[in-house]
């Protein structure tokens, strides 16, 4: 088996799935210059109610795939819904306030939707049913299983219709205005909140996919599981150029590369000292490289051109 | 009837009472100025007639309706624009991209495919750059843009603040010709100018600000001779 092959396969899944995320983060610093550590948590929303869903499914003998769609739209519309709540409740009233304020608040929410979801759902792991048979397919000495091959589909089919939308679509084009000066926006017959609302329900619905499929990928769901993960996607989202979309599709995917590679040779590189479970301190320190060596990210706008 | 009215209109700003209770009125087809000195209220008083900055008083009234609680974007549907200080162009949209958002509430697509032809036909150079991103055009061209932007909403009264700021006097000559040109198409004109000289000669009355109240208003030819604006705006 070729490792090397295998490690980039299996960081081009994870990284999708960190795109995914990233992209929430993104659109919403790129609209509001607000980091919504609360979107971390929308992931974890989505993947609990969707395994929460599929429990209830259980007995209906309706094929696996159908109870997956059928699990997913209803995690996409409960996240859709909680996007739109917190906007509305949280963060609008505090659209003028200084900047640390929002922040904090998001920090709040963040830590709200754990223990409201930890209230709901407990503090156990919750087990992704076998639902779906898992096919294993063999690729030039390297192995690759057909829940792999529907996350990259998925995410890739998100991260296209996003970009679409976003360039083409009429609402894309007052996002973008929007994010670019928000008066004028307004002066152009925009209604700014609602293009606000919308950046938000659109990113948790993308963080509502990435949930399920994250909860698929790893088999369980946790209460807790929103965490590292939203950091790691905030992460990627930095890496690309935060407020970049393309830019949080290119950090996710190479976050997950690098992790993926790291924790496969971080044993032998450091002689057998540190294992594959310190993977986690890559991102971190990808992190701290970023914001100290190039601060507005791989493909990001210089901060001088914001007018 | 008049197309706008302004009834005592105070605005504070940045908790400054930037304007403190002014009437104005403006009929169909008039082209008006507001001249006054840096600070005088000029650009407050029409932030609030645009809906971007609340009235702490008074009222606005457009087309003899109270628009005083109304949000920007909804003033603009009624046939309001702004064509703002400093231009606030889109400067990561295209040319064509920030014509077609003055067209944002429209959907009627081949009216604007028109209204956008003529926008190059007014500016010819923006034709040229029209897939550039606006960010990259000279201050002259922005300003082109923001006008014809602003033209794209199909505006009953046009409010202009500053267009002549930052830019070349053979630019500033062709900024104020394309807004002569606008009025004689019948479109109303709010105008807030520093040079006030300019103002008074393309405008046909005009308001004179001073501390956030007005102190004189007349008709432009009196006005340009006016001992007191000669004296304090016009350097003579």
């Amino acid at each position: 088996m070729d490792i090397l092959l295998q490690q980039i396969i299996n960081g081009l899944i994870l990284g999708s799935l960190y795109a995914l995320v990233a992209l929430g983060y993104t659109m919403v610093y790129g609209i509001l210059e607000l980091i919504n550590f609360a979107h971390g948590e929308i992931v974890m929303v989505g993947a609990l109610v969707a395994l929460a869903v599929l429990a209830g499914l259980a007995g209906t003998g309706l094929p696996g795939p159908v109870m997956l769609v059928i699990a997913t739209l209803v995690a996409m519309a409960v996240c859709m819904v909680a996007g739109l709540l917190i906007e509305r409740i949280a963060y609008r009233p505090l659209r003028t306030a200084p900047r640390l304020a929002p922040l904090i608040t998001a920090i709040g929410v963040s830590i709200v939707l754990q223990n409201l979801a930890m209230i709901i759902w407990g503090r156990q792991y919750i087990a992704f049913p076998p639902i779906l048979d898992i096919q294993i397919y063999e690729l030039a000495g390297a192995t690759i299983t057909n829940i792999q091959l529907l996350i990259v589909a998925v995410a890739t089919l998100g991260m296209i219709g996003l970009v679409l939308l976003v360039n083409r679509s009429r609402l894309g084009r007052a996002m973008r205005a929007t994010a670019q000066n928000r008066d004028v926006a307004g002066l152009m017959g925009v209604d700014v909140n609602r293009v606000i609302a919308a950046t938000f329900v659109i990113g948790s619905a993308l963080g509502a996919v990435a949930g399920v499929l994250i909860s698929a990928y790893y088999g369980i769901g946790h209460y807790a599981m929103g965490f590292i993960l939203g950091l790691k996607a905030f992460t990627a989202a930095v890496l690309g150029g935060i407020g970049n979309i393309p830019g949080a599709v290119l950090g996710g995917l190479l976050l997950g590369i690098i992790e993926s590679l790291g924790a496969g040779y971080i044993g032998d590189l450091t002689g057998g000292f540190l294992g594959s479970h310190y993977q986690d301190i890559f991102a971190f320190f990808i992190l701290i490289l970023v914001l100290i060596f190039r601060p507005s990210g791989l493909l990001g706008e210089q901060v001088a051109d914001r007018a | 009837m008049n197309l706008l009215e302004l009834h005592s209109l105070a605005v504070h700003y940045g908790g400054i009472k930037a304007v403190k209770g002014i009437d104005l009125h403006i009929a169909e087809g008039e082209v008006v100025c507001l001249i006054g000195a840096n600070g005088a209220g000029k650009t407050s008083s029409l932030k609030a007639i645009a809906g971007l900055l609340p009235a702490a008083g008074g009222e606005v009234l457009f087309r003899g309706q109270p628009i005083t609680r109304l949000p920007a974007h909804q003033r603009v549907r009624q046939g309001l624009a702004l064509v703002p200080e400093g231009r606030g162009v889109f400067p990561r949209l295209t040319v064509e991209e920030n014509l077609l958002m003055g067209a944002y509430q429209f959907d009627d697509k081949p009216q604007i495919r028109i209204d956008l032809e003529n926008s190059y036909s007014l500016f010819p150079r923006l034709q040229e750059r029209r897939a550039q991103r606006a960010g990259t055009l000279s201050g002259g061209e922005q300003q082109m843009l923001a006008i014809a932007r602003a033209l794209m909403s199909r505006p009953r009264l046009l409010l202009l603040d500053e267009p002549s700021m930052g830019l070349a006097p053979l630019m500033v000559q062709k900024i104020f010709e394309t807004i002569r040109g606008i009025a004689a198409q019948g479109v109303t004109l709010l105008l807030v100018e520093q040079n006030a000289r300019l103002a008074l000669e393309v405008s046909q009355r005009g308001y004179v600000l001073d501390g956030g109240r007005v102190t004189l208003a007349d008709s432009s030819e009196s006005l340009l001779g006016n001992p007191q604006v000669r004296a304090a705006y016009l350097g003579a």
